[in-house]
């Protein structure tokens, strides 16, 4: 079981982590235009990145958009074919996996199945040729780090899912690297032990102080994890911010639709009215309004007007008629997740929305029903204007 | 419903696992039993080449007629011992050989592109499709001392006089290496490309060098294929006989050969065959010992 967060103040002291938003921070990880292509195909294409020492880092993209690519040049098993790695400014060009202060936890584990748990954790340190004596020590912290202590003489195949990847993790961590690779670390767990071990991690790497870089194709799991966040698309780096700024302020529609659900309202802008942006939308009547000042738009651009499902609010009465950012449509589907309850709402247009609504009392009466008529409404901050 | 199974199938299947039980009973136990028989047999000048002579009338006289007198001649006379020795220690040198010779082939094959590994195995399978015999006395003509071997190597100017390798130990060992090849590497193969690559990384990764990650990592996985490989050419090297005999000098002492001149030269059936049990003895008690081992310490960690 996952011990409990410390106290209130390790919040606290995490919230005023910001080492890359500091000019004078020196980044620990550096990468400088690289570029790596296996023949013809590009899988990393001139991709500069920098992460900061104590970052809990995570690598958010679909499948084949570059990400393990990129870890694995970190580690030493891939070469750039242009651009430079460097790490605490130290150039990794020519250096070999084995000399790297930089450790891997595999998707597979990749543990040594001949080996028992003890001597799988123990085999890096071996390679150090520290003294026996210490090495038991170590591998005993790491048993107890782990909570693996009363398994250490069994082998892998002996062990479940969950009690792998742990060992996986000890093994990756008992040499104490500056750097842990963690490449889709929950990826073969259940969903339960998915969410209970991303929480183990993050405060195992508090306590060790490590960096940690996550290699992940499932937002939720970055989100919940990560300092920050690099949204990776066809080899290149879209987007790196914190979790909050990625969800509330995608750059892309790409990033909006990536991570997390949003409805996307495609639209032209009518202008500029105190500070706010009109839209005119062919989903709704009136233009709607938006409050997005980050924006720079021309009259008449084709925009993309992306908000998230749960920042919209469905109701069946209309609303006053001084109300703004009014949609109109009708119930097409009903989802009742227990926590949320999701509707699809099919508008005159034919765009269907995704609006949810927290369950917060256990009973309603009348509640919204299929194929009936509502009304869907928005804040003007709620909504992110994207431009095409 | 499914319809009752009927009698004949039900028969059938209950035959189908006997199959390999009355293979081995037929093809194996009772011609076993029978040299085993003969081997507690005296030579006599008749047909067969032996008594007692198995008959229902007399079938006291007959185990009567049956001793250990062969046995005791073995332990008696020093060329056997010294020929099993002798063998054991070909076989096993040979199998040291095959071994090196072996793994990097094996290795070699199972690092290839996955289009090609397909193509390399039908290779190391294709001197098969030669008779034996043949490639072997070919190797005759490239082991005498005016042999291609010793002619290339004088044209190369490494040796001004030819070598004599052929009728020597070590033209037996090239023999056996050469023949023995394939069943060195298909084992070896099958393992080597049953392993995990990502394992080898995972070594590097925890600061391993690729020659300790070779050693702490690969060899003991490919610990299978290495014993399968090495039993499948030690156990028919010691008994060999053909390779020994065209390509061994006079002095090459080998069980096999020796087995062969009792049962021919000498026509001493009930000795040939106590040498034949005995040589089982010496191959299947360090196999059945190994197997145990073996068996108890994959429980361990199933």
């Amino acid at each position: 079981m996952p011990p409990p967060r410390q106290s209130a103040s390790v919040g606290a002291v995490r919230r005023s982590f910001a080492p890359w938003s500091d000019p004078e921070a020196k980044p620990l990880i550096r990468f400088d235009n690289v570029t790596k292509r296996f023949g013809d195909a590009v899988a990393v294409d001139h991709l500069s990145l920098n992460i900061f020492e104590g970052e809990f880092f995570c690598l958010l993209g679909p499948s084949g958009c570059g990400k393990t690519t990129l870890m694995r040049m970190l580690a030493g098993f891939e070469h750039p074919s242009e651009g430079r790695i460097t790490l605490a400014d130290r150039d990794l060009a020519g250096v070999p996996p084995y000399r790297r202060p930089v450790n891997m936890m595999f998707q597979s584990y990749a543990l040594f199945p001949h080996m028992s748990v003890e001597r799988n954790i123990a085999f890096g340190l071996k390679q150090d040729g520290l003294p026996k004596a210490e090495i038991a020590a170590r591998v005993d912290e790491m048993l107890r780090l782990v909570q693996l202590e009363r398994l250490a003489k069994r082998y892998p195949s002996q062990l479940s899912g969950g009690q792998r990847q742990r060992v996986a993790l000890a093994r990756a961590l008992a040499k104490k690297p500056k750097v842990l690779l963690l490449d889709e670390p929950l990826g073969a767990l259940d969903k339960k032990l998915r969410e209970e071990t991303q929480f183990e991690l993050m405060d195992i790497q508090h306590d060790l102080g490590m960096t940690f870089v996550v290699v992940t194709h499932d937002q939720e799991e970055a989100m919940t994890m990560a300092d920050r966040i690099a949204v990776m698309d066809h080899g290149r780096i879209v987007q790196v911010a914190t979790p909050g700024e990625i969800y509330e302020q995608p750059k892309t529609r790409f990033i909006a639709e990536f991570v997390g659900d949003v409805n996307i309202l495609e639209g032209n802008v009518l202008g500029q009215e105190n500070g706010l942006w009109r839209v005119q939308t062919p989903s709704a009547e009136a233009p709607l309004t938006i409050d997005d000042p980050d924006e720079v738009l021309h009259s008449d651009q084709a925009v993309a007007i992306a908000v998230r499902p749960e920042k919209m609010v469905i109701r069946r009465d209309p609303p006053g008629p001084d109300a703004i950012n009014v949609l109109t449509g009708e119930v097409w589907d009903i989802g009742y997740l227990g926590d949320w309850t999701v509707y699809r709402v099919k508008l005159a247009s034919g765009a269907i929305l995704r609006v949810t609504r927290a369950n917060r009392s256990r009973y309603v009466e009348h509640p919204i029903d299929w194929d009936e008529q509502v009304y869907v409404t928005f804040a003007p901050d709620a909504a992110v204007i994207l431009a095409e | 419903m499914t319809p009752r199974p009927s009698f004949s199938k039900k028969l059938a299947e209950s035959l189908v696992p006997a199959v390999p039980y009355l293979w081995l009973g037929l093809f194996f136990l009772v011609p076993f039993l029978i040299v085993f028989k003969i081997s507690l047999s005296d030579p006599a000048v008749a047909q067969p080449p032996y008594k007692p002579t198995f008959e229902w009338g007399d079938i006291v006289g007959f185990f009567q007629g049956l001793d250990l007198e062969n046995f005791e001649l073995l332990t008696s006379d020093d060329l056997y011992f010294s020929a099993t020795l002798s063998s054991v220690r070909i076989a096993g040198i040979s199998t040291v050989l095959l071994l090196l010779v072996g793994f990097p082939i094996a290795y070699a094959m199972a690092r290839a592109p996955v289009r090609y590994r397909s193509l390399l195995v039908a290779l190391i399978i294709l001197p098969f499709w030669t008779s034996f015999l043949i490639r072997i006395y070919a190797w005759i003509a490239i082991l005498k001392p005016e042999g291609l071997l010793n002619q290339a190597l004088i044209g190369l100017g490494v040796i001004g006089e030819p070598l004599t390798i052929l009728n020597t130990e070590a033209a037996v060992f090239i023999g056996i290496v050469y023949a023995y090849l394939p069943f060195m590497v298909l084992p070896l193969y099958a393992t080597l490309e049953k392993m995990d690559d990502t394992l080898l990384e995972a070594a590097l990764d925890l600061g391993s060098t690729p020659w300790r990650a070779f050693w702490t990592i690969t060899v003991p996985l490919a610990m299978p294929g290495i014993i399968a490989g090495s039993l499948l050419c030690f156990i028919p090297a010691v008994g060999e006989f053909v390779i020994p005999d065209l390509l061994g000098g006079s002095e090459t002492l080998m069980i096999g050969r020796q087995l062969w001149s009792e049962f021919f030269s000498n026509r001493d059936w009930p000795l040939a065959s106590a040498v034949a049990i005995l040589l089982l003895i010496v191959l299947v008690v360090p196999i059945v010992i190994y197997r145990d081992v073996e068996s108890r310490r994959v429980e361990t960690r199933a």
